[in-house]
């Protein structure tokens, strides 16, 4: 059993925050590395890129959205309560390499998984600028620890309601014009990742991206999480989960990523039935 | 001599017991329900107590069949299962998923004029009449070595070494990588052909002989083989299995809807998905099923689509009926479940929609040419034979190859040009001092039986090992 030791609720309750106890992990665990996650017996396999993570404690941190059943499961764990199974670490680690100029790219919860990356990536002595964007500013995650990892932070909002008014490709674009930028690293949404590419690709700046398809367990066993990357299929579970976002088919990402999308709009509506009828 | 003819005249094979096609082709229960005492003693009165048995030299792990048979037709079958557990820790496994007509039943006498002795129905007799009837006595335990054996993975050969191991007293830890341990008794073969209460219990008759088992384990990412030596493991078995999905490398294979058994019987099995949205793992519920290969992953896969309701099931196989890999058995319950049998069928690609989802397949038709490899005949393409088939669901069946997460991560243990472990034959040593390997990751997708033999030998060499030295 995996102890939930912290948590919190994030953006009015559509994000979660849980940090658990799994030492073996947390000591082994890179940035870029991702856990499989249960809740209970019958529970689903989900795999989550971990967020944060401290060997000292023993701890793990991981950052979801609420989006379907077993993620509103997820959401139930209070403080004290565990998950049945945490698996981890799982996936290669990210290259962390001094380079120059960074541009660090989040959107959503994808901001969770870049937040490991971005510090590691000042740590090793880059100049990191990091741009992370939300619909709204309440929705907005992790200001201040962003503000910590970067050398540089700046926001989006869709609506305008706090920092720049428009894209986080925008304003990544404005930057690279000025030049010099070595990396871009982008973690969100597909969409977001697949723009930001096309946008870097027209720089000829190299991008790196973290892919969540659907997987089952995480060990290169099933085959579930294949992704093309340059015309070629690779599992993202042990072949990435970053990948040379100029390389990324996104467009079959997106279809793979909607293959049960019935079954769990069905099961979801089920599971808020039960769980609001209580 | 005069009364073994009398015998042979007299008796035929007892047919085992099954639900009828069409209800288990819907359900998820066991299909062959078991012999009852008095069919079991029927059975066992068959087998003509050969001086120098056949069946022995046919089985991996010699169990000493015409010994239990007897045992079982005087009525002791408390004495049965124990002679079975001298050589076989995974009776009531082996009993349902061996492939006796290659193997003990093969070379069984009876065989060669009649249908050869059950003796595979007689194993699984006797396992489960001890799990219903049995004390629940553990064998007997050397005394504490004080030295530590990690056994890495939980199928059946990890299974095997930690049992042979615990006997002789040794502290045996199991680590498994998934959340459940039984390795592919679990996640590969479906509840109908194995049900998984079995497996369970063959784990926890291990864990009250006091073996460990520790789930959520991935050797090679979690720890490493040299961290388990840090942590006083004396000696390592490796036994992951296979574990990495092979595809056909066609266009369209990516589209959804188009599945590896490894992930379609993990969700189906390990993850019982059969049971959604009572659990919260999805499968796939395809309308019209293509299953590609003729393996008896291809039929597991294909009755576990017909269960879960398709409306046709199709196995698609690019050599005829005679070079079809799986157990008698299991094409026989594959075709009475209506399932049809596509054969010299080659699948070309694949045809999607606009939403990236399987809409059917494009195949060629083939004739068998001259003797590869392999010993079979090649399979050639007839010019000009494509038509498609309409599916919304394609399981690839087409094997395994070697997953290199743990081997990978391990540059001292030596691998062949194909990524498994290179082992000697008479003991599974590795390359790496202290370290084992059987099963799948050394010989490739096999047999339970086999990985289950590998196991036996590599367990007495560790033996021997940690009384004497490498």
């Amino acid at each position: 059993m995996f102890k939930i030791v912290r948590r919190e609720e994030m953006t009015g309750g559509t994000v979660i925050l849980n940090e658990i106890e799994a030492p073996l992990i947390a000591k082994k665990a890179r940035p870029g590395q991702f856990v499989i996650l249960k809740a209970n017996e019958d529970g689903e396999r989900i795999p989550l890129t971990m967020a944060d993570t401290d060997s000292e404690k023993g701890t793990i941190t991981i950052i979801y959205m609420v989006v379907g059943k077993s993620t509103a499961l997820f959401k139930e764990l209070q403080v004290g309560d565990a998950y049945q199974d945490v698996i981890g670490p799982l996936g290669k680690a990210t290259h962390l390499e001094k380079v120059g100029k960074v541009i660090c790219v989040g959107g959503g919860t994808g901001v969770a998984v870049l937040h490991p990356i971005t510090r590691g990536l000042k740590e090793v002595g880059n100049d990191v600028t990091c741009i992370i964007g939300a619909r709204n500013k309440d929705l907005l995650i992790l200001e201040d620890e962003m503000r910590k990892a970067s050398n540089d932070l700046r926001i989006c909002t869709d609506d305008g309601s706090y920092g720049h008014h428009g894209f986080v490709t925008q304003v990544m674009q404005e930057i690279l014009k000025a030049g010099d930028v070595k990396l871009v690293v982008a973690i969100g949404p597909v969409p977001m990742m697949k723009a930001v590419s096309k946008i870097t690709k027209d720089f000829n700046v190299p991008t790196m991206v973290s892919l969540n398809p659907i997987m089952v367990d995480g060990t290169g066993m099933c085959g579930g999480c294949r992704v093309t990357i340059g015309g070629e299929t690779k599992f993202a579970c042990v072949d990435g989960p970053e990948f040379d976002g100029h390389q990324v088919d996104y467009d079959e990402l997106i279809m793979r990523l909607q293959a049960y999308q019935e079954e769990e709009r069905e099961c979801h509506k089920k599971f808020c039935t039960i769980r609001d009828a209580k | 001599m005069a009364e073994i003819v009398e015998k042979t005249e007299k008796k035929s094979r007892v047919p085992m017991p099954e639900q009828e096609p069409k209800v288990r082709a819907r359900n998820f229960l066991e299909v062959p329900t078991g012999y009852t005492v008095k069919m079991a003693q029927e059975e066992a009165e068959r087998c003509l107590q050969c001086k120098k048995p056949g069946c022995v030299t046919g089985c991996p792990v010699g169990v000493d069949i015409p010994g239990f048979i007897d045992l079982i037709a005087q009525g002791d079958m408390s004495g049965a299962i124990r002679n079975l557990w001298s050589k076989n820790a995974l009776p009531a496994v082996c009993g349902r998923v061996c492939p006796q007509e290659i193997q003990c039943e093969g070379k069984c006498i009876v065989g060669k004029k009649d249908a050869p002795v059950a003796i595979g129905n007689l194993e699984r007799f006797c396992a489960d009449y001890e799990r219903e009837h049995g004390t629940g006595d553990l064998p007997p335990k050397q005394p504490p070595t004080g030295k530590k054996v990690a056994v890495v993975g939980s199928g059946p050969s990890g299974l095997t070494v930690a049992g042979d191991l615990i006997t002789k007293g040794h502290d045996v830890t199991i680590l498994e990588a998934f959340h459940k341990p039984g390795g592919v008794l679990v996640y590969g073969i479906p509840e109908f052909r194995l049900p998984k209460a079995i497996v369970a219990q063959e784990v926890n008759f291990l864990e009250r002989l006091g073996v460990n088992v520790e789930c959520n384990a991935v050797v090679g990412r979690t720890v490493s083989l040299d961290e388990l030596f840090e942590q006083g493991f004396d000696a390592i078995y490796v036994g992951v299995g296979a574990g990495l999905p092979k595809f056909m490398n066609l266009a369209g294979e990516n589209l959804v809807g188009i599945l590896s058994a490894n992930e379609y019987l993990t969700r189906a099995n390990l993850m019982k998905a059969y049971k959604y949205p009572d659990v919260d793992t999805p499968i796939p519920k395809g309308k019209n099923v293509v299953v590609l290969g003729a393996g008896n992953v291809a039929m597991d896969s294909a009755r576990t689509a017909m269960r879960l309701g398709a409306e046709s099931v199709k196995i698609v196989y690019r050599r005829s009926r005679e070079e079809m890999p799986a157990r008698g058995a299991e094409i026989h319950h594959a075709e009475e479940e209506g399932i049809e049998l596509f054969l010299l069928t080659n699948p070309t690609r694949y045809l999607g929609n606009e939403k990236g989802r399987l809409t059917g397949m494009e195949c060629l038709r083939m004739e068998l040419g001259e003797p590869d490899d392999s010993g079979r005949r090649r399979p050639v393409a007839i010019k000009g034979s494509e038509f498609q088939i309409e599916c919304d669901l394609c399981i690839v069946a087409v094997g395994s190859g070697a997953n290199p997460l743990l081997t990978s991560e391990t540059p001292d243990m030596r691998l062949n040009k194909w990524g498994y472990v290179i082992t000697d034959p008479a003991t599974g040593k590795t390359t790496k001092k202290g370290v084992w390997a059987g099963g799948d990751i050394v010989t490739g997708a096999a047999t339970v039986i086999l990985a289950m033999g590998a196991g036996r030998q590599a367990a007495d060499s560790i033996h021997t090992y940690l009384n004497l030295g490498w």
